[in-house]
């Protein structure tokens, strides 16, 4: 294999923010194919030719019936090999926004709970979901993130970060109880709404009325990530709304470093 | 066989659409009922069983977490039966709606390799619990639950069938029309019962023409020359003779102006010409340059009279309309972001006071902003700011603007038509949406439009559209296609007319694919079918640009070619339907001399009271409609996607600061960006439209200069709304703002790269006509070399000096303060080139040295609105000297200087170490020094009287703000 790190960001009709989320990685030395499901789905593209599989944000097929079903469907029943390949041989995935949608819809988040098993062992199938806001609206606001677990993608990220959301359907629900709390037994929830100062949120600082303020999670071991907020939004420095005044500690904002964790651990650990 | 399938929440989930619908029915007046549940219906046919369906329910149609299901054969359903306290109403779609969800059902269905599903159609079915009349019922469905322009109550009395209805298979016969022989009287009659809005005039030109050719035109030749003709397309009034009457030094004095557009917006910018104008006028968008490798375009349409009908689908179908203006700029750009101006009737407005035939404003705007919502969110375009204007004059014809900016390489600007190019159709398939749509924008609205014109309304799919950008910027950057253009008001009879204006064209309309059977051929021509581009492609290219948008699963389709015969040539079913003259269709139009007066209104300044308490008074301004936090629209929209927001509309410590120009960068990693803002004030128009240009062209230039764009490099867009031109008042009014936009464009050095007019804004019932208050709107775009050079509008740090840049003068015409008051006052706002300018470029070199902390435009509510806002939105204290300003007028009083609208002036937050250097760029330019930046969360003003004439908290200044609008 190449000595790149090599990254597909996944597209179809309604993706949207593929642009950043590519151009995200390339800051940091990746090689990045944006990709239209069509071509895996014909396999004139395969996904074992990366080391880390995006889904960016958008309205994948307009979010008609509910967002992210049509696409976790097509990953599901016409990809779930390759993605069950793709995650035992323990490369990366994220997913951003509608993206964190399609990976809970298609059951590859949080996937299996027994921290025993490879994630992909017990198949794909769905345990939380990410459902309308409590405000019942679309909102584009910024959020103060705790954050916590073991995840790579959040390696040496400060304690709180401050990334923008813009969603309807962000509400995170798990199916049960033992749900939930497996996900905090084992470190899987990786980011939770908080208040600039850390603390328990209100709204608007909770913005969606997430169960325990979840606002993003991982498998098992970690390496796969979904979450709603859009690190990709916050980074550069003036990406943020209150950039002017503040001094300035480099050209990169807070959500540069979960891109760069990505591509440091594949260059650490598959190269 | 038809399948009714039911989704519904699982016990215990919060029922977000039924608590939105709950409050809408609060808002009606009716208190009665206690909750509202939502169901989701899919009706699926297709040749399914149970398991097949069970399957689709549980893996497609279902949340597994929230939501459960039911079905049954749609023959067997049994509606529920309305109780005393329960009722039960279904809503779909009208036959023939677009509704984008049926494509992905079965999109779905097929992916979970069921086979194809037929057809789906989707419904809502609401139960209302809690005791209503069957009145209210009604007013339930009509004010809330449905517009009847799209959708219906389901009567399930009726469905009883086992297939979906289909639109009827028409014979086909090609119509000629009894024209050359026809008295006025009949000539009218044809084009009034045509909806053709051609005047006697014009028919007779038409008649003129097709006696020589010794035959009746067809139906369809007839409307093609209406669609280009008309207002929409054309623009007579602004291309045409008037013949202008004024007052000047008390003399009545007449000019003859020819083509007021080239005398006044395109001479401004002939007359600048400014190197890094790289196309002007003559594309969808005006092109100026951005950077080395590119350029960027800018246009903001109009869609005013469908957003009027269906506000949702109106102001949705407007945004992909100027979308695809950009998709078709040159060879085509790609949308980078959006800003929206709307014109409503106060929301709170009492329901007596809303005419028969008109929504309520509330409605209205609730519609307006999800439909902008839905398209720019889903297209992920950024819409980075905009405005909202409140006055009753708009209560039976709103406005709505829609803008958008495109980038796109250098070498792509330019288009040309080759003889022998194939004529593509690429994106949404034809029907019948939208007949008639050009010229129904050509008249005046009326209490009949809402049905006579309903096919003038239509819903737009988003997801469609991006799927033609995601392709269409593949085959350009691969060079396969010599030119596009968008299809729009007026359809392909638009598009392909204006392509092939100078070679001809030859169309087959059997070859255009069509969302179902039975249009005639003339619907096939001028229907309005949204998302849809026409490319000219050599005949070498054509496969692989078909191959290309396959890729994107985007349906293109050749349907002629560009002949070089100078004809319109079109043919159905092996007949020809139309064969016209280019020249005659494009030039033979008869150049109508209208009449315009311009008078002045006598207006008299009421005397204000002599003691007015200015908390309250400040507290009642910041919570005017035309002032007020707009967080409620913003936060609906997407205004970051494509990940280069610098400057967002909401700002500071906790992002509720509202700022003037956007800024973005377009090319992520690069410094360099673009600044939008825009200039709107319908209240000053109404004094004087020559001032209110001079007003909004400084306006929209000021909150550029606010956040630190250059003034030197900045170019603006004119966008007209007024009542019915062949009115002299009406005219008169809009040749004196052109007039004004002449003046000061060229005072200001900013060139008119662009503009739209939009005419007949009128509601007309019993025989009176309403007219809206003459609008002008200016948008400006501004290129920033350095974002990370420029500045917000939230005060920064305490100990800071205060000061206000520019003269104050006492202006308070039109001013919002004297509208808290009842008045409209008589000295409106003037503007003055030269000092603005002055004013304008020393603060670009101030800001440029990094010598400002924070800088705010003082526009609408004057300089106590802007130093409120600036402090509430840094979350910091302000005392500050009414003394101190520099204010030039006879009475000195202190709510004048507080709350009157002079243009041209800026409040800027300087560190107490930068004033030396600050002042030092100031030379020649009117300031002082009014006051200090606090760290505590009181905002003190002292009055002439060096007395305390203001002292509020900085949270109840924001609450104030904040309230009207918290919806």
């Amino acid at each position: 294999m190449e000595k790149n790190v090599k990254v597909l960001v996944l597209r179809t009709a309604g993706t949207n923010c593929d642009g950043e989320t590519a151009n995200a990685f390339a800051h940091f030395g990746a090689t990045v194919e944006r990709v239209h499901i069509k071509r895996l789905r014909n396999r004139e593209v395969l996904l074992k030719d990366y080391h880390i599989l995006a889904i960016p944000g958008g309205f994948t097929y307009g979010d008609d019936i509910e967002s992210g079903r049509i696409l976790a469907n097509e990953l599901r029943i016409h990809l779930g090999d390759d993605l069950a390949q793709f995650i035992n041989d323990k490369k990366l995935i994220v997913g951003i926004c509608n993206g964190f949608q399609i990976l809970v819809k298609a059951g590859i988040l949080p996937g299996n709970l027994d921290k025993g098993q490879a994630a992909a062992a017990a198949g794909f199938k769905q345990t939380v979901t990410l459902t309308n806001n409590d405000s019942g609206k679309f909102e584009d606001r910024w959020s103060y993130l705790k954050v916590s677990g073991e995840s790579v993608w959040t390696k040496n990220l400060p304690k709180v970060v401050y990334f923008p959301v813009a969603h309807a359907e962000g509400k995170f629900v798990p199916s049960d109880n033992a749900v939930l709390e497996a996900l905090k037994h084992n470190q899987q929830v990786a980011f939770t709404y908080c208040s600039s100062e850390g603390n328990a949120p209100v709204y608007p600082e909770a913005p969606n009325g997430s169960i325990e303020h979840i606002a993003g999670i991982t498998d098992v071991t970690g390496r796969i990530l979904g979450l709603m907020p859009h690190p990709e939004r916050h980074f550069y420095f003036e990406n943020s709304p209150g950039w002017n005044g503040q001094t300035k500690k480099g050209l990169l904002g807070d959500g540069a470093q979960v891109f760069k964790n990505g591509i440091e651990y594949i260059k650490g650990n598959l190269l | 066989m038809i399948w009714r399938i039911e989704i519904f929440n699982k016990e215990g989930v919060f029922d977000v659409q039924g608590d939105g619908v709950m409050r809408s029915v609060v808002d009606l007046g009716i208190h009665s009922v206690h909750k509202v549940e939502v169901t989701q219906v899919y009706s699926i046919e297709g040749e399914l069983d149970h398991n097949a369906v069970t399957k689709i329910c549980k893996e497609l149609l279902t949340d597994p977490i929230t939501q459960d299901f039911k079905f049954t054969v749609q023959k067997d359903f049994l509606p529920t039966v309305n109780l005393e306290e329960l009722r039960v109403i279904e809503i779909a779609y009208n036959p023939g709606v677009m509704d984008p969800v049926e494509y992905s059902v079965i999109k779905g269905i097929r992916d979970l390799g069921l086979g194809e599903a037929s057809g789906v159609k989707t419904a809502k079915e609401y139960k209302i619990f809690g005791h209503i009349t069957d009145g209210q019922a009604d007013t339930l469905v009509n004010k809330v639950l449905a517009n009847k322009i799209i959708q219906h109550q389901v009567d399930h009395a009726q469905i009883r069938s086992d297939h979906f209805a289909t639109m009827g298979n028409a014979e086909h016969e090609v119509i000629s029309v009894d024209l050359i022989d026809a008295k006025d009287k009949a000539l009218m009659k044809l084009s009034k019962d045509g909806q053709l809005f051609l005047n006697i005039e014009e028919m007779k030109t038409i008649q003129a023409y097709f006696k020589k050719l010794g035959r009746n035109p067809t139906d369809c030749e007839l409307e093609t020359t209406a669609q280009t003709w008309s207002e929409h397309c054309f623009h007579k009034t602004f291309r045409g003779n008037i013949e202008f009457e004024y007052k000047e030094k008390g003399k009545t004095k007449k000019r003859l102006i020819k083509n007021l557009l080239k005398s006044t917006i395109v001479k401004a910018t002939q007359e600048l010409d400014k190197k890094w104008c790289v196309s002007v006028f003559h594309d969808n968008a005006g092109v100026i340059e951005f950077d080395k490798e590119s350029n960027v375009c800018f246009k903001v349409e109009t869609h005013n009279h469908p957003s009027a009908l269906e506000p949702f689908g109106g102001a949705n179908t407007g945004i992909g309309g100027v979308i695809r203006d950009i998709l078709g700029t040159g060879l085509g750009a790609k949308p980078i972001c959006s800003t929206d101006v709307f014109c409503f009737a106060p929301p709170d407005t009492d329901w007596k006071d809303v005419p028969a035939g008109t929504l309520h404003p509330k409605r209205v705007m609730k519609g307006v902003v999800s439909g902008v919502r839905d398209y720019g969110n889903k297209m992920g375009i950024p819409t980075i700011n905009g405005a909202i204007i409140f006055d009753p004059l708009y209560i039976g014809n709103p406005l709505v603007y829609c803008g958008n900016v495109g980038i796109m390489p250098k070498n792509k600007v330019f288009k040309k038509v080759n003889k022998g190019d194939c004529i593509v159709v690429a994106g949404g398939r034809t029907g019948r949406d939208g007949i008639h749509g050009a010229t129904f924008s050509s008249g005046e609205l009326t209490t009949d439009s809402e049905v006579v014109s309903s096919g003038a309304v239509q819903i737009g799919d988003p997801i469609q559209e991006k799927k033609v950008l995601d392709a269409m910027l593949i085959a350009r950057d691969r060079g396969l296609y010599s030119a596009v253009t968008d299809c729009g008001a007026g359809g392909l009879s638009s598009a392909v007319g204006e392509m092939g204006q100078t070679l001809g064209a030859w169309v087959d309309l059997d070859k255009v694919p069509l969302k179902y059977q039975g249009l005639n051929y003339d619907e096939i021509w001028i229907s309005e079918s949204q998302e849809r581009m026409v490319f000219s492609v050599p005949e070498k290219n054509v496969d692989e640009m078909l191959k290309v948008f396959a890729s994107e699963n985007v349906e293109a389709t050749v349907i002629g070619y560009f002949t070089g015969k100078k004809k319109l040539e079109l043919y159905y079913r092996g007949s020809q339907v139309c064969d016209i003259d280019m020249e005659f269709l494009h030039e033979g139009n008869p150049r109508i001399t209208k009449k315009a007066k311009w008078t002045a209104p006598k207006l008299k300044a009421k005397k204000l009271p002599a003691k007015i308490d200015l908390n309250e008074k400040l507290l009642e301004v910041m919570g005017h409609y035309n002032i007020c936090s707009k967080e409620w629209v913003i936060r609906q929209y997407d205004h970051e996607v494509q990940g280069g927001s610098i400057i967002k509309p909401l700002i500071g410590k906790n992002c509720d600061g509202p700022s003037d120009a956007s800024v973005i960068t377009p090319k992520l990693g690069s410094k360099k960006g673009i600044a939008i803002s825009n200039g709107i004030n319908a209240r000053y128009g109404m004094i004087d439209p020559y001032w209110m240009a001079g007003n909004c062209i400084d306006e929209a230039v000021r909150q550029i200069v606010a956040v630190g764009g250059a003034i030197d490099r900045i170019a603006i867009l004119d966008n007209f709304c007024w009542g019915n031109p062949d009115k002299p008042d009406r005219l008169g009014s809009l040749v004196r703002a052109a007039e004004g936009c002449y003046k000061f464009a060229v005072g200001y050095g900013v060139p008119f790269i662009s503009g739209k007019d939009s005419l007949y804004n009128e509601y007309a019932q019993n025989k009176k006509t309403t007219a809206i208050p003459g609008t002008l709107l200016i948008s400006a775009i501004g290129i920033v070399d350095d974002v990370s050079k420029t500045v917000t509008m939230n005060f920064k740090k305490p100990g800071s000096l205060i000061y206000v840049v520019g003269e104050t003068r006492d202006e308070m015409g039109g001013a919002v303060y004297l509208d808290t008051c009842g008045d409209m006052g008589v000295n409106v706002p003037q503007v003055d080139p030269k000092a603005a300018i002055k004013t304008f470029k020393a603060l670009n070199q101030a800001t440029a040295k990094g010598l400002v902390n924070a800088m705010h435009d003082c526009s609408d509510g004057g300089l106590a609105v802007t130093l409120a806002e600036m402090a509430f939105a840094g979350n910091l204290g302000v005392t500050a000297r009414i003394d101190k300003v520099v204010y030039k007028g006879k009475e000195k009083r202190d709510d004048v200087v507080m709350f009157s609208e002079t243009p041209s002036r800026l409040v800027v937050e300087v560190s107490p170490e930068k004033q030396k250097k600050f002042e030092a760029e100031l030379k020649g330019v009117k300031y002082s020094v009014i006051g200090r930046v606090e760290n505590s969360p009181e905002f003190v003003i002292y009055g002439f009287k060096q007395n305390v004439v203001v002292n509020l908290f900085i949270q109840d200044l924001c609450e104030a703000w904040k309230q009207p609008l918290r919806w």
